[in-house]
């Protein structure tokens, strides 16, 4: 199959730090990719320069065929629409119930209608299990609860592509379950998704390739199975068994 | 002649006059305070856009509004403008100068309402494809409404006050009609606490009303500001 998105040579600089120093990624439709990594290697930068939220020095990001850096403001948004993303910290909107978190986008931006953008959310609340959570704020709701919400919202824009940012790394260790079942779900129904994570059960099971980050660069690339049981660069074999112990 | 007179006193409290006085001072609140949110929102906004000659003019007009008196708008606006053939009542022309100048202290009770919502809400906005208008009215704006609603309340309560200054270009609201039916009777005493009562009675009102509104928000607690130099990093 064809690579959804294909990233080349991304290079990222904050200030005089190098943060993504060359990188090369990609993802077929219908596959998971994983992005494991120490701390600090640029994980969460690379996603974020993945759907135009932090701009790229060099390299080309090509969507769905097309290159999608250096778009100006209103095509980047209109990208973004087609890329879901989902925080660490939630980032649910305050001021809005799960219902309308999810609802926000489809009817502001798509100009849905609000009793279809209903039905969606709703059925939406159902496919993450919290059919009945529709009328709970944020602040009423634990951190797994949230993040399955933010998932929801994500989906809502029917995204070719979504991006985990560390989607279980602020949770309590008993509700990260919750999270990765609904992801792993998610993945087996055929949504293309890049995770940046730090589950390696998660990548055992659900990726289809991993690829191993380390100061800016693509150490390792393989696919899931491969990644876990050949041989591979000692790098990585240390980050693996850290992780492990 | 007694140094005070309660009937005398009563009888400026019930007066149609001063009635009438603490509905102008009222109205004039309420216009002034209007103006002053809807300019304060457009400065305010108008900051955190990325356009440099925007920047400017909001920095320029806080500059202005705020390094000069308010007494000076005043008169500046009664006196001056009708030279450029722009001739208004006197209550319009009250409206005009407290709520530009209200507009500027506004401005900033905006701004930290906007910088009180944290970035990873518009980072969240952003992610889902919303432009940066969008993400202004439908997430920022409303969460910054309830952080900024408890200092409004303190303007508003400060402009009832502030009203008075306007009796220097003849619009009748209460101190100028307590220091009119003074000047001719001599009676201050009893017109000024007639028009303190009103005073009070109008601040007292809103005091009340704000803190019904913050209870609200407080007893339903869906916002979750963060500091406004954390926000700022």
């Amino acid at each position: 199959m064809t690579d959804l998105l294909n990233a080349a040579a991304i290079w990222k600089r904050f200030g005089d730090t190098d943060v993504l120093r060359g990188v090369d990624l990609s993802v077929r439709e219908g596959d998971c990719l994983v992005v494991l990594g120490p701390s600090g290697s640029g994980k969460s930068t690379l996603l974020r320069c993945l759907n135009l939220l932090e701009p790229i020095a060099s390299g080309s990001i090509l969507f769905k065929g097309q290159e999608i850096s250096g778009l100006t403001r209103g095509h980047a948004s209109a990208v973004r629409q087609r890329i879901g993303m989902v925080f660490q910290n939630f980032e649910l909107f305050a001021h809005l119930t799960a219902l309308d978190n999810i609802m926000l986008a489809p009817t502001k931006v798509l100009g849905r209608p609000r009793t279809e953008a209903r039905a969606l959310a709703l059925d939406l609340l159902g496919r993450v299990h919290l059919p009945d959570k529709a009328d709970a704020y944020p602040d009423e709701l634990s951190g797994g609860q949230q993040q399955r919400v933010a998932i929801a919202r994500a989906l809502a824009m029917d995204p070719a592509l979504m991006l985990f940012d560390e989607p279980t790394s602020a949770l309590d260790p008993e509700t990260v379950g919750e999270v990765l079942i609904v992801m792993r779900e998610l993945a087996e129904a055929g949504l293309t998704s890049i995770v940046v994570t730090h589950e390696l059960g998660f990548a055992r099971r659900a990726a289809n390739e991993v690829v191993f980050l380390d100061h800016g660069k693509v150490a390792h690339r393989a696919s899931s199975r491969d990644f876990f049981s050949s041989a591979v660069p000692d790098r990585v074999d240390r980050f693996l068994s850290r992780m492990e112990a | 002649m007694s140094l005070f007179s309660p009937a005398l006193f009563l009888r400026y409290l019930v007066s149609a006059e001063f009635a009438h006085a603490a509905l102008i001072t009222l109205g004039l609140s309420l216009a002034s305070l209007a103006v002053g949110v809807v300019i304060g929102l457009l400065l305010a906004v108008g900051r955190e856009t990325p356009y440099r000659a925007v920047h400017h003019a909001v920095t320029g007009y806080l500059w202005l509004f705020r390094g000069t008196p308010v007494l000076l708008q005043l008169v500046f606006a009664f006196n001056v403008l009708p030279a450029f053939g722009l001739v208004m009542s006197g209550f319009t022309c009250a409206v005009l100068a407290l709520g530009l100048n209200e507009g500027a202290y506004m401005a900033e009770i905006m701004r930290a309402g906007i910088l009180g919502v944290g970035r990873g809400q518009r980072l969240a906005a952003r992610a889902l494809g919303m432009d940066e208008w969008r993400i202004m009215v439908w997430v920022v704006l409303p969460q910054a409404m309830r952080i900024v609603i408890p200092p409004i309340g303190n303007q508003f309560i400060s402009m009832l006050k502030v009203t008075a200054i306007v009796s220097v270009i003849g619009v009748k609201e209460l101190l100028m009609v307590a220091e009119q039916d003074a000047s001719g009777t001599f009676r201050y005493f009893e017109t000024l606490f007639a028009a303190g009562v009103y005073y009070l009675v109008l601040t007292t009102i809103f005091m009340q009303i704000q803190m019904r509104i913050e209870r609200g928000f407080s007893r339903r607690r869906r916002i979750v500001a963060v500091p406004v130099a954390q926000a700022a990093r």
